[in-house]
Order: C-alpha cells, then structure tokens, then sequence
C-alpha cells in the first residue's frame, strides 16, 4: 500500500501571496481522500504541486515513502506514478478510446496492451467503445474513459480534479458511485478534489478540509459532520445552529436546553463558556403547550424529502434552523415548541 | 487578476493578440532543450538582417550614412513615399468604412454576396493590379496610377477592422442617441463614428504599412518611393552603403508605423471588452439611395476585382501565339512551385518551436523569441533581401545568388506568419492534455510529439498553406536574390510589364492568379 505524505508544503505567487501554507496531509494507502474547500483556497495549487506540474517552495510530497518532491529534488511528472483525472475529463481528442486508455502502457507487449485496454474498459462499464472517438461520447462516458486512462498503468495514485462539476445533476451520482467502485476494485490511493460539500462527504473515506493553504481538518466524514474542529468547518460541511452556552461536567447548558457534549477532537478540555454547535436535524418541532423551549416560526423552506423551518426562540438572539422530514406541520407566524437530541460541540466563544 | 486557485489560468490580453480560447501559459516549466535551441535559431535567423543592416550602414562611420540620408533627394524620396501613404490611406478609409456600412448596417440588395466580394483585392498582388491598369491605361502612369493601384488592393484591410467593429456596436446605443432627438446622420457621426476610431486607424495604418513596403506596384507605376530608391541605387553602382543607409531610414518607418499598429490594436481590443451579447441591428433600409448605394459597391468592386480579370483575359485572347511560350510558362510556374514550397516549408518547421514557446511558455527568453520572430512583419521585402545579399557577399559568398539565399528570405520575412498561425493552433489545444500525457509516463519531448504537435496539426498545415501562396507572390526579394537565369512568376510579370509587353505578361498574372486560388480556396474550405 502506498500512502501519501505531504509535509509543510507552501507555495505563493510572488511576495505576500501564499497559496499554499505549510498544508500537512496524510492519506493512507488504497483509501479515498478528498480534499474541500471552498474556491481559492489552494485545492488545484496542492494537486499540481503532488502531480509534479508544479514545484513547490517548501515542504516535501511523499509516495509509500519516496520523496518525489522536496528541497533539492523534484521528479518530473512523467517519473512519477501519479495519475490525474483532469475537469470534463480530457480525452485526446485525435485518439480512439482504446488507445486513449492505451497511451499509459508504454512498457507492455501489444496483445498485453490490448487486454489491459479491455480490462479497465469493462472495470468502468464500456465494454466494446474501444474504437469510438472521444466526441461521441457523454460527458459521463468521457469522464469514465479518463478514469480508466488514468488508471491503466497501474498508477500508486490518482488525483481527481473536480471530475464530476462537468456532469449534470442527475447523471452526477452514477458516475460518482462507478469511480468509487472502479477505485476500490484496483485498491488505488485516490485524492479527489472538490467544492462540493455532499460529493466529499458521500465519495470519500477521508475529508480534508483545506483554508487559506492549510488542512483545517482532516476526518472521516461522519466525524467531521459531527465533530467540526471549528464553527468555520462546521457551517463548510453543512447547516449549523449556533447558541450561546456553559459546559457543566459531560453536559451543556444551552438556551435550546441541556445537552450532552461530543468527546473526541471537537472537545477542547477546560473550556467552561463558548457557542454550541448543533446540527438542524438534531432539533425536533414539538407541541408547544407541553415544551420548556418555545419560539415563532418566521420562515419554511420545503425542499420535497425534507424542509428547513426557522424558529425565532424567545431568549435565543439568532433564528435557528430545524430541518424536519415528512409534512411540515407549522406555518410562517405560528408557535413551536423545541427539543434537542443528540451530543453538541463547544467551541471557543471567539473563533 | 489571477485568483490563488488558478494563478497561471488567466493572461493579460497582448496588444494585438488574437481573442484568446481556452489556454494557458506555464510558468513554472522551462521549454524543453531541444525546442528552445531551434527556436534561438528562427529567433536568430529573423533578427540577422535588421542586425546586419545597421552594421553595413554604419560601416563607414555615422558621418557617411548621415550624408545619404540627409540627401535632398533621400528627403524627396520620403516626402513621396508618406504623400502617397497619405493619399492611398485616406482613399482606403472613404471606401473601406463606407462599404463596411453599407454592407453591415443596411439592407442592402444582396448584401451577402457584396461582403464577400470587397474583400477578394486582398488576392490581387498590387502589381498585378499595377499591371492591368497600366496595360489598359498607360497615361495613368506615375502618382494617379500608384494611388489607384495601391488603393485598391489594399482597402480590405480597413474593410475588414472596421466591419467586424460595427457588428460589435450594440445597437441599442444608436436608438438611444434617436430617441434624445438625434437624427440618423448625427448619430452616425456622434455615436458610431466614434467607436470606428480605433479600427479604421489599426486599418489605416496597415494600408500605410503595405504602401510603404511596396515595391512591385511603385516601380511599375515608375513613381519613385523609398522602395524603388533603394533596388535603383543598389543596382546602380557597386557601392552599397547608400542603399543600406536608405534601407535603414525605411526600417526606422515601418517599425514605427508597426509599434503604431501595435497600439491602437491594443486600444482597440479594450473598448471592445465588456459589452454584452449585443443584438444584431435591424438593417436600414436605404429608400431613395438604393441605387446610388448598389451603383457605388458595384464601382468599387468592377475595378477593384472586375477589371484586374477582364484586362487579364482581354490580353490572354489577343496575345497571339509568338506570345505565348508554354514551356517557358510552365518551367516558370514549376521553379515558382518549388521555391514557394521550400520558403513554407523552412518557415514553418523554424515556427514550429517558437508557436510553441509562445503558446505554452512565459518569460523573458519567451518573449524575446516571439517579438523577434514578428521582426520580418515590419521589415519591407527590399530590405530583407539588401541585408542577405550584403551578408551573403561578405561571410557566406557560395550561397549568393543561390536559392538556399532566396528561401532564407522567405522565411525572415514570413516567419510572422507562420508563427502567428501555430500559437493560434497551439492554444486551442488544451494544456490539460499534455498535463494527462506527463502523468502517463510521457518526457515533455514525446508529449509535443505525440499530442501537440497532431492536435495543432490542422492549424499549423492553414498557416504552411498561406506562408506557400504569400511565399509565391513574392517580388522584391525574389528580384534581388534569385539565382541568375532564374525566373518565378512573378518576377516574369514585372520584367514583361516593365518592357511593355503586356500580352507577354498576361499567361504569367493568369497562372499566378490561377495558383494562388487554389491553396487559398482550401483554406476558406478549412476555416468554415
């Protein structure tokens, strides 16, 4: 297995404009990484620094423990085993899809070409497009057939640069589900990098959150949804309800209530006072005769499998977001009541 | 103007630069080797003559050359050079905007048909048209004759500017200026005008550009300009610092007019930049003024492309057989194919690594390539050819007189053209795919080989195919280097023209008319 090492990398164009700094990431080897942030936060910069298109000013990249980039060395692309996914793909345009697959294996014997051609086609689902030209593909197939390029030498990594922004919206979880099971079948360390909050989330075995040209966070999904290491990841990964609150032994007292708190990374020990993090799914609608939190709805969104209701709860100076599954059963101007489940997470009152 | 995310995505627009597609130049990696070595060399090549000819026009000391040049009749040669400049400019800004008007903005009767036949002079080599106007009237002989032919075929280059400007101008701006109370006229002048400024002047100056360069037209007109100083003083006697000298004075113009160019194309381009997605204009109908509108299109066009042919088949069906040399006409249009073939053939191949650099690479070794490759853009043909033979005589005697000399030539002076042509078709190809071609094991050489070089292939072959027809129509050049007892098309039709013999010359304009269709039509075929 390979794992990929990345550390202290920084990169800047021209003085006082740091892309990248001193961004430290590990992704264990065979497993899927992807790399969030919102855009100019350094997700390309970082990808083609790891590819070799670019040299980085400090810090070293590592493969299974060779250093292909670092003070004083810099392997070339071409040296160094990384395959790349480009955006919408990328195919040769002047190549047939065979032998766009093809153009990696350089090493093998014809017929060991053509099986290897024929291997990563049906690992993709594309059977017999060996002989069509890029143009008469989808966007999908264009996508699945650069995934297979990529993936034809036997690469010890490959990098996904946004792959699925070029696919609408339908097409877009298909292609994301086949490029999953195309990597796991090789057992290739893959880097995804994305925008997309719900594509890292539901793609990848690991999550790095990068802002300004560092790793705020690096975590499993459901970890970090559940335990954001700050409100800025927090709000990054999803919809956040903030409230005012002090911590009192493994609990939180809030205005929305007593709630227990998260261990793990999230808890900083010793913090007394500070904002609670909760999710809008942790909040449930209740009859408001009967609850100790009550407030006025000002607002409902209905999205069809669920809606966001805000609630204006007395005491609470912010509105809060409650997403509810199912019929909503308030109206804008009507009265709730609000109960908490689940664990909160504090954090410092002036991040 | 670069977002941290995609620092080397985005370039400024370069001062006359084509409008940019997808692309993107690479900082952090150097050309390869190989590729920057041949490049040097194109570089080299292009900037040898301007070199030398400061050399051999300074060799006997300042004083001299500054003898010739402030000569009363170097200042009357330049007063006639920039009077006709002046006129033919002026004539070319009257017809060029008025018929980009008439053809963009008003219903006129088979509008399509009159925009494609105004720009068809481009085709006519001035001294073709030189040539038909002299044999049909020889009394225009002298300035009138010069003017016109000049005039002529050179109107398209304010056509074309000043043509795509209007389709540029959102409409909506002249029913504004109407709806304030202005009329038609007032808005033409207030409103449109204006926004014409910076394309009829980048016009204007190529006209001003192409006159002064002329050689082929000037002389046969016998009117006397700079061009016509220098070949009569260098043939004229052995002592060749005063046409160096002279060649000198006329690079400083034509290198100030490009800078010019150069300027107002800049210009250009940004008063273009943010409009939006503007709606075509409803076309003017023309009332009353239909038929004086037709009648002047249909003027312009008879002499400009009606007339060149019908003198040409008028002097093809009276020239008697005595005129007529087959053999010799058809040796002529082989060794024209031949040379016109090499010239393309060298050119591109020089501007293969320097459209690469250009397209894929920044820095100042980059820059530098590139800005010499365009030298020959603002070099006149006399003087390229001057530089080479002053060369050739003094370090490389075997070549002169030999046609390695004379394809050297063609590629100084059109290397702009084939460069140009591969950094079009370099960008279009997107840098991610030899990103894709690295990661797959591929060293920078094979990536240009392999994906490159085949993806740009198309626009590179237009760019061979136009650098082989301009090769082709060479003159001035051609005059001065060719071997001895070598002869190409063109050259035949100035020394038939120059004697008088008009239907001597008419089979060579035919067959170099003929010739030079052919790649031009497949071209056109190419680009639609």
């Amino acid at each position: 297995m390979t794992d990929l090492q990345i550390t202290g990398l920084a990169k800047g164009y021209g003085p006082g404009a740091a892309v990248l700094d001193g961004l430290d990431l590990t992704v264990p080897g065979g497993s899927l990484a992807a790399v969030l942030g919102p855009s100019g936060c350094g997700k390309t910069t970082l990808l083609r620094v790891v590819a070799g298109f670019l040299r980085a000013d400090a810090g070293t990249v590592a493969l299974g423990g060779h250093t292909l980039g670092g003070p004083g060395v810099h392997l070339p692309p071409e040296r160094r085993r990384i395959g790349i996914v480009p955006q919408e793909g990328a195919l040769f345009p002047h190549l047939s899809v065979a032998r766009n697959v093809a153009f990696g294996l350089t090493g093998l014997h014809r017929s060991a070409r053509g099986r290897r051609v024929g291997e990563m086609l049906g690992l993709v689902g594309l059977d017999g497009y060996g002989r069509r030209m890029p143009h008469e593909l989808s966007g999908g197939q264009q996508q699945r057939v650069a995934l297979a390029r990529a993936l034809a030498p036997e690469p010890d990594l490959v990098l996904l640069d946004e792959p699925f922004n070029a696919l609408d919206s339908a097409l877009r979880a298909g292609v994301r589900a086949d490029v999953r099971a195309a990597l796991r079948a090789t057992g290739a360390t893959a880097v995804l990098v994305t925008h997309d909050q719900q594509e890292a989330l539901s793609t990848a075995d690991l999550v790095a959150v990068v802002r300004d040209g560092r790793v705020a966070q690096c975590a499993a999904p459901q970890e970090l949804y559940q335990r954001p290491a700050d409100p800025w990841v927090a709000a990054f990964v999803g919809d956040a309800v903030l409230v005012g609150g002090a911590a009192e032994g493994g609990t939180v007292n809030t205005p929305l209530g007593r709630v227990p708190l998260a261990g793990g990374p999230g808890a900083p020990g010793g913090l007394r006072e500070g904002r609670v993090l909760l999710r809008p799914e942790q909040l449930r609608l209740t009859d408001p005769a009967a609850a100790h939190v009550r407030g006025t709805v000002t607002d409902v969104h209905f999205y069809g499998h669920d809606a966001m209701v805000t609630v204006a709860v007395d005491g609470v100076e912010d509105p809060v977001g409650i997403r509810v599954p199912g019929p909503v059963p308030v109206r804008p101007g009507g009265r709730t009541g609000i109960r908490v489940t689940g664990e909160a997470t504090l954090h410092p009152a002036a991040c | 103007m670069t977002t941290p995310d995609s620092p080397v995505r985005k370039r400024a627009p370069r001062p006359g630069a084509a409008p940019l597609p997808a692309g993107r130049r690479r900082a952090a990696i150097r050309p390869p080797r190989p590729l920057l070595l041949t490049a040097c060399l194109a570089g080299a090549l292009a900037v040898l003559p301007l070199g030398y000819l400061a050399v051999r026009a300074l060799e006997r000391g300042p004083a001299f050359a500054w003898d010739v040049i402030a000569d009363e009749r170097t200042g009357s040669l330049l007063l006639r050079s920039l009077g006709l400049a002046a006129v033919v400019v002026a004539a070319c800004l009257v017809l060029g905007v008025s018929l980009a008007w008439l053809t963009v903005r008003t219903a006129l009767p088979g509008v399509r048909v009159w925009s494609v036949l105004v720009t068809l002079p481009l085709a006519v080599p001035s001294y073709v048209a030189a040539f038909t106007w002299l044999s049909a009237a020889p009394w225009l002989v002298g300035f009138t004759g010069a003017a016109l032919a000049m005039t002529l075929v050179s109107f398209p280059y304010v056509y074309l500017p000043v043509a795509a400007a209007l389709r540029g101008i959102d409409p909506a701006q002249e029913e504004v200026s109407r709806s304030l109370g202005h009329g038609a006229v007032r808005t033409f002048a207030r409103v449109v005008l204006p926004q014409l400024r910076p394309a009829a002047a980048g016009g204007g100056l190529l006209v001003a550009l192409y006159v002064l360069s002329d050689f082929g037209a000037v002389s046969l007109m016998r009117y006397d300009t700079f061009t016509r100083g220098i070949y009569t003083s260098y043939r004229a006697s052995f002592d060749r610092t005063p046409a160096a000298a002279l060649s000198a004075v006329l690079v400083v113009m034509t290198v100030a007019l490009v800078a010019a160019e150069a300027r107002t194309r800049g210009r250009a381009g940004h008063s273009r930049a943010g409009r939006g997605t503007a709606r075509p204009a409803a076309p003017l109908a023309l009332g009353r003024l239909r038929l004086p509108a037709l009648a002047w299109c249909g003027t312009v066009v008879t002499a400009a492309v009606g007339f060149p042919l019908g003198v040409l088949g008028y002097w093809l069906a009276v020239g008697s057989s005595a005129t007529w040399e087959p053999a010799l006409l058809s040796d002529t249009a082989l060794t024209t194919l031949g040379v016109a073939a090499a010239g393309a053939a060298l050119t591109t191949a020089l501007a293969l690594p320097v459209g690469v650099i250009a397209a894929r690479h920044r820095g100042r070794t980059a820059h530098l390539l590139e800005q010499a490759a365009y030298a020959g853009h603002a070099l006149p043909g006399i003087t390229v050819a001057l530089a080479l033979v002053f060369f050739a005589v003094r370090y490389a005697r075997p070549l002169y007189q030999e046609p390695p000399l004379l394809v050297c030539a063609y590629a100084v002076l059109f290397l702009p053209v084939a460069v140009a042509a591969t950094r079009a078709a370099v960008l279009q190809a997107p840098p991610v795919l030899e990103d894709v071609a690295r990661s797959l094991g591929r060293s920078p050489l094979r990536v240009l080989r392999e994906v490159t070089v085949p993806l740009a292939a198309p626009g590179v072959a237009a760019g061979a195919v136009l650098t082989f027809v301009v090769c082709m129509k060479e003159l001035p050049a051609t005059l001065l280097l060719r071997p001895t007892g070598m002869d190409t098309l063109a050259t035949r039709l100035w020394t038939e023209t120059g004697a008088g013999s008009f239907a001597a010359a008419a089979p060579y304009a035919a067959a170099l008319i003929l010739l030079a269709a052919v790649p031009s039509y497949l071209l056109g075929r190419h680009r639609t």
